[in-house]
């Protein structure tokens, strides 16, 4: 335990981050421990497994006394550790809520993944992530102010901060009017059905009180993503004359083909969904027909054809919608696309994606699929000429040489800036596409 | 934001703007390369962070979210001005050439300043508040006193804005026209207390009151911050006299190590200054209008992680220094109460004592 003030002796653990047989890098975060003057994190010093927590949350620890063992270098434990982590990592991840795309997939074989895992690690002791019962309230001064103007008793909350400390949220849900337990209720279905949708109270990238308790009316002010929003559908909606046209592809051969993709070790770790092979289809559109890659530019009067395709990706992020685009996205592959947009998503639902990520937009996908409808009419980032919406993948009645069967249907809507581009170039592009989802790959070896 | 007063020449979406009095006069190449400088400075400041939670600083002063301030301040000095930060101008000190291990002496209390300051013109860190104002205006009327063609640039915050020696400094200077330029990065709190209630006007607008001019620039405009300084320090070296410069920034992290900001500002806030960042704006810029590519910045940020790993590396070599060797730099020549100290010490430390 390192001073980590200025010349105090002790501090008590608040969150372990880490826990026995975990492999850990340089700075990682291991502990947040709360001295007299604050709640800081401790960042991992060493690279290694973590043999021995010395404390359990609540425990108090003197300076320089052991707070976490490590076993460093190279010998053939720490490695299979380590192989044992990535898998966990691996799991993780499938288990998570997917924000675009259809990346779950497999998931009935996780649970079973799982239980594996905690069967080959008996002797490791559960992570303790539980705060202590409390016995005192424990907040911070703007939070009890808060509670002191509106009247809310903190010895009667459920704290949902870390450590067991009362959050602003806490509060201002009281405030509301809901009860703890029909917090702590929701909090569990949400925790039991973890790949479920997200909460249906998200609205405009904030927590909103459910229709029987919240006000008769709200108000909330316009700014930050939703600003942003509303500022740039106002401008696409008032300066871009907009078209649409419709397809229905049938996208058996993509799916079957993602299906035979996904076990390949190449791409182990990365999101492979539709809509990578859907990003190639538009690159190749865009190849072929540079024209639906282009922007009107009415205060000089010309027409921007680019030849490059920086491709957006609107996306629903806890701060709400947000269109972060892969640079250069006609340069990548099939197993560069996946792992670009992979990190984007990452990035978006991290909450990390920055004004220079989000710039230089030419071509935009959005995709309505994992929200299960069919289609939508999407409205044009501004600035650009052409935005893809795709709806979901469902089997479906089609013919097919004459015969009527089941396939996995798919609609692909796409509207246009009618400035520069007619309708006889949308549907070439469009159909484009289509067919290159419904053999995807004789397509992408013609690249 | 929304202050017509305030001097900007790149938006937080990293477009450029013009201004009536400074325009952009960097190239392309200049940015990528003070947009360099903002990134290791940034990744010296999270990896000392990191280094104090490890036991192996004694403490920290966060720079983070004031690179832009910094960086520009400090790429618009001329190699012979001279410069007096507090303790928290790790970018200047890195424009100046300061080596970054010198700088984490100090702060690994194995130093009680670090380097000799006539080597890189840049005095060492003064941890009492606002003293180097101060010592900034009496170093200037040197200058003045020399005829040499230099100007001082002195850093304090807005905390530091209230103490009595920043503002007796004013008097000096604005009396003797003292070739000085009064750099104040606003980062809205001095620890914890709030800029607006250290100031009842906008700091910049205290200038006037001294009898020169005040600025207030956007503190996280690269550019603006460049152009404003380069401006002033030539003003200051031709005989212009003062000019103090309001830096509207905001400290992202800690005061230091040793302060919790979560226990006196909402995160909203920080939200909103994230939507700001001096980096990212200028990363958009060099994209947009430089055609700059993932490569060039992946490059960078690379740079960024050795230099990291290799100061660290330096950090936990640092020897103890030897006991005795605090009494060699109190004063410049043989003092009779210093030497009694060091004797008391030395016959302490050869009994055993600690």
């Amino acid at each position: 335990m390192p001073d980590v003030g200025e010349g105090l002796i002790e501090a008590e653990i608040v969150l372990w981050k880490v826990k026995v047989g975990d492999v850990v890098v340089l700075n990682q975060p291991l502990v947040d421990v709360e001295t007299a003057k604050a709640v800081v994190e401790l960042p991992s010093p060493f690279v290694g497994t973590v043999v021995t927590l010395h404390g359990a949350v609540g425990d108090t620890m003197e300076v320089n006394t052991p707070l976490v063992t490590f076993e460093v270098g190279g010998d053939d434990t720490p490695r299979a550790v380590e192989a044992q982590v990535v898998h966990d990592a691996l799991d993780d991840q499938r288990r998570e809520p997917v924000l675009i795309g259809y990346g779950v997939a497999n998931e009935d074989a996780v649970p079973a993944r799982r239980s594996r895992h905690r069967g080959a690690r008996d002797e490791a002791p559960a992570p303790v992530t539980t705060p202590p019962a409390r016995t005192t309230v424990r907040t911070t001064p703007p939070v009890r102010l808060l509670a002191k103007q509106w009247g809310v008793d903190l010895a009667t909350l459920n704290a949902t901060g870390r450590g067991g400390v009362i959050t602003r949220d806490d509060v201002e849900r009281a405030h509301h009017g809901v009860s703890p337990a029909v917090v702590a209720s929701r909090s569990t279905a949400v925790t039991a059905t973890s790949s479920a949708a997200p909460t249906t109270s998200r609205f405009v990238g904030r927590e909103i009180a459910p229709w029987s308790t919240g006000s008769r009316e709200e108000r909330i002010p316009v700014k930050g993503v939703l600003k942003a929003m509303a500022d740039a559908m106002l401008q696409s909606t008032s300066q871009q004359p907009q078209a649409v046209v419709w397809v229905r592809v049938d996208a058996t051969k993509t799916t079957e083909l993602l299906a035979s993709l996904k076990a390949h070790p190449r791409f182990a770790g990365v999101r492979l969904s539709p809509l990578t092979i859907i990003a190639l289809a538009v690159c190749d559109a865009a190849r072929q027909y540079p024209g639906i890659n282009s922007s009107f530019d009415a205060s000089n009067d010309e027409v921007i054809v680019r030849r490059y395709l920086n491709l957006g990706i609107a996306a629903d992020t806890p701060r709400g919608l947000i269109v972060p685009n892969v640079k250069d996205a006609d340069q990548l592959d099939l197993v560069g696309m996946a792992s670009a947009l992979s990190a984007l998503v990452t990035t978006a639902r991290e909450g990390t994606t920055t004004p220079a990520d989000m710039l230089g937009t030419t071509f935009t996908i959005t995709n309505v699929g994992p929200f299960k409808v069919d289609a939508a009419m999407a409205i044009l980032p501004p600035g650009t000429g052409a935005i893809l919406c795709v709806g979901q993948i469902a089997p479906a009645a089609w013919v097919r040489d004459g015969e009527l069967c089941v396939r996995d249907v798919m609609e692909l809507s796409m509207t246009f800036d009618h400035r520069q581009i007619d309708g006889a170039l949308a549907s070439r592009v469009l159909a484009h596409i289509a067919q290159f989802l419904e053999d995807p790959a004789p397509a992408m070896l013609a690249q | 934001m929304i202050d017509e007063e305030l001097v900007q020449l790149l938006t937080p979406e990293g477009e450029l703007v013009d201004h009536p009095d400074y325009a952009c006069s960097l190239s392309g190449d200049e940015i990528f390369s003070m947009y360099r400088d903002m990134v290791i400075v940034r990744r010296l400041c999270n990896e000392s962070t990191s280094l104090q939670r490890q036991g192996q600083l004694a403490l920290w002063a966060p720079v983070e979210g004031q690179e832009g301030a910094q960086i520009g301040a400090g790429r618009a000095l001329a190699p012979m001005d001279f410069t007096f930060p507090s303790y928290r101008e790790h970018g200047i000190a890195w424009c100046r050439g300061v080596p970054p291990e010198q700088v984490l002496r100090l702060f690994r209390a194995v130093s009680t300043g670090g380097w000799d300051p006539q080597k890189y013109r840049h005095h060492v860190p003064t941890i009492v508040l606002g003293n180097q104002v101060l010592n900034a205006v009496g170093y200037a009327m040197g200058v003045q006193r020399d005829g040499a063609e230099e100007a001082v640039l002195t850093f304090f915050g807005d905390g530091a804005s209230s103490q009595g020696d920043v503002l007796e400094a004013f008097v000096w200077a604005s009396s003797f026209n003292a070739p000085v330029v009064f750099f104040c990065q606003n980062n809205q709190f001095g620890i914890s207390t709030p800029s607006s209630t250290q100031s009842k006007v906008p700091l910049f607008r205290r200038a006037r009151g001294f009898g020169f001019p005040g600025v207030r620039v956007d503190g996280n405009d690269l550019l603006a911050c460049y152009e404003v300084t380069k401006a002033a320090l030539e003003n200051a070296r031709a005989g212009g006299g003062p000019t103090m410069i309001e830096a509207y920034t905001y400290r992202m992290g800690a005061h230091t190590t040793s302060d919790d900001p979560t226990r006196y500002r909402v995160d909203a806030e920080v939200e909103v200054w994230k939507h700001r960042d001096p980096i990212e704006r200028t990363k958009a810029l060099l994209v947009r209008e430089y055609q700059m590519k993932p490569a060039n910045f992946i490059a960078v940020s690379e740079e960024a992680e050795a230099f990291a790993l290799k100061l660290r590396d330096d950090v936990l070599a640092m020897g103890r220094p030897d006991p005795l060797s605090m009494f060699d730099d109190a004063y410049s020549e043989p003092h009779p109460m210093i030497d009694e100290g060091r004797r008391e010490m030395a016959a302490l430390l050869a009994n055993g004592g600690e």
